[in-house]
């Protein structure tokens, strides 16, 4: 396949088309409504099926419908939009439905605006609604990436039966880059708890209730038993210049992109400064963040928030070494200039 | 060769197209590129720009904050602009409208007359061709055949009836450069 210039919404759109995803339920709210405008056209080409809900809480309710059904579903939306979807996560957790949840993050708290930013990571890694479970959260930061992911994104939920979220924001879904779709078919997997219709077979049952209280326990260790082997087994991290780093820089999704022109800037001025770049932001990949820090004296996270995945990166190193956060709000985006100056007050602070 | 652009303008003079075709050719040519939108609720008459990197080497931040060059549609666009343009950059600017010298005496400025280029040509909306084909003849970052193929790819079938008039415009600015800015 030749290469295309595509914006990471269309690119996602795409990536969902091509991993065999048929249904999509949104509704529209910027900075992501490129998907949901891009898979209007392209579902039905395909025999797909794609609905604007009424609102958020619909549409997620009409994905759980979905993937109980055994399909391979997809919603978008952005930030205040994925708060509102959140009771319906819950429930698609807790029945173990495979479904795709992408959010487009935009600046927050409240309706805020919609410049990019990243003040969602704690909702997205701390399962973001109620009841003990979590989503596998995927951050790519390239519109390959996104691609990419998607369609990673659609093999593991199907895998593990559990939601999986692509968290990025407007710069990436707003940017155009070089994009090259595989032309490998996506990998499938059975779905005998699918409800298809109980011909020749004892039927299936979708529920999330559970009166008493042992039977829902049961269900709680299951889930826990199954985030075990997860965090065991799909942490993806991505170092750079991490080796002989003094500096570990750890940032992810777009931050990423300019935390690494802050790394490379740094290195040209002699410091030793690495990247560290978490893509699974659910599992947290801490034994790659504590590879990157071997030599390091000092950490820096570089985030659009107020310091979120500060703590993740300290339960990662123990608190061997001092984590330092940079980070803009808002909407507003860093420049690598900013982190730069970041990194030599702390190459300040460790070697005089 | 590693470029970092800002196209600036108002909106509805095809500043964001101007910037997906050059970075469309760029990537023809095989480079590494990128392109980002100031997207917001942006409307004709408003101002808008994008970024675009076009390099030999691995994008890392897409974000620009230092240009090698500005392409400059009208005058709001060149004062916020034209004192972050690195030194030895290139500033283009729509001197139909701009009527002062950009202030930036590190960078190489060129006024192209876009407006009235465009005019005579007989569609005021082909001034960002105008512009693109002063600036390849003057920086070489892509080729005009590769820019034109990237030109017919955009337009489609749909629009293919408005590519000779783009072409023409594309050849314009860069006679208007042979002769006049070289």
């Amino acid at each position: 396949m030749p290469k295309e210039l595509m914006d990471g919404n269309r690119a996602m759109a795409e990536a969902a088309v091509r991993a065999g995803c048929r249904y999509f339920f949104g509704y529209p709210i910027t900075p992501q409504s490129e998907i949901p405008e891009y898979l209007s056209l392209r579902l039905p080409q395909v025999g797909g099926v794609y609905l604007q809900a009424e609102s958020e809480v619909s549409a997620i309710n009409m994905v759980y419908g979905a993937a109980g059904a055994g399909a391979r579903v997809l919603t978008a939306s952005s930030s205040p939009g994925i708060s509102l979807m959140s009771e319906g996560i819950s429930y698609i957790a807790a029945a173990e439905l495979p479904c795709v949840i992408i959010n487009v993050m935009r600046g927050g708290p409240g309706l805020g605006n919609i410049a990019p930013a990243q003040g969602d990571y704690n909702q997205a890694v701390r399962g973001i609604g109620h009841g003990d479970f979590n989503l596998i959260v995927l951050a790519p930061n390239s519109v390959q990436e996104m691609a990419d992911y998607t369609i990673l994104a659609f093999e593991l939920a199907d895998k593990y039966r559990n939601p999986v979220m692509i968290l990025v924001d407007g710069l990436l879904g707003q940017m155009m880059e070089p994009v090259e779709f595989k032309e490998e078919p996506p990998k499938q997997f059975p779905k005998p708890w699918a409800t298809t219709g109980a011909k020749d077979r004892p039927r299936n049952i979708i529920n999330t209730l559970f009166i008493e209280p042992e039977e829902l326990e049961r269900l709680n260790l299951k889930l826990q038993e199954k985030y075990e082997q997860i965090k065991q087994e799909e942490c993806r991290c991505e170092n750079y210049l991490t080796e002989d780093a003094e500096i570990i820089v750890a940032a992810f999704g777009s931050c990423s992109r300019i935390a690494k022109a802050a790394v490379e800037e740094a290195r040209e001025l002699g410091i030793k400064a690495g990247l560290c770049r978490p893509i699974t932001l659910w599992p947290f990949p801490e034994e790659s963040v504590r590879k990157a820090a071997q030599k390091a004296k000092a950490c820096l996270t570089a985030e659009m928030n107020a310091g979120q995945m500060v703590f993740d990166v300290r339960m990662a190193l123990k608190d061997r070494i001092p984590v330092h956060h940079y980070g803009r709000m808002g909407g507003a985006v860093p420049t690598p200039g900013e982190i730069l100056a970041q990194i030599k007050k702390i190459e300040v602070q460790i070697n005089g | 060769m590693h470029h970092e652009i800002i196209i600036a303008g108002f909106g509805g003079q095809g500043i964001l197209f101007a910037g997906q075709l050059l970075t469309h050719a760029g990537m023809v040519e095989g480079k590494h590129v990128s392109w980002i939108p100031s997207y917001g609720p942006e409307m004709r008459g408003g101002t808008a720009n994008c970024s675009v990197v076009i390099s030999d080497r691995g994008i890392s931040s897409p974000i620009v904050t230092e240009p090698t060059i500005l392409m400059a549609f009208n005058g709001p666009s060149l004062e916020k602009f034209e004192n972050r343009i690195k030194p030895e950059g290139f500033i283009f600017y729509n001197s139909s409208i701009i009527k002062r010298d950009p202030q930036n005496p590190k960078a190489s400025s060129y006024g192209v007359p876009v407006n009235e280029m465009a005019e005579g040509l007989g569609n005021s909306k082909v001034a960002n061709m105008v512009m693109l084909g002063a600036l390849i003849e003057i920086t070489k970052i892509v080729s005009p055949e590769t820019l034109l193929l990237s030109l017919e790819k955009a337009l489609g079938r749909r629009k293919k009836n408005m590519l000779s008039l783009n072409e023409e415009a594309l050849k314009a600015g860069r006679e208007y450069a042979v002769q006049r800015l070289k």
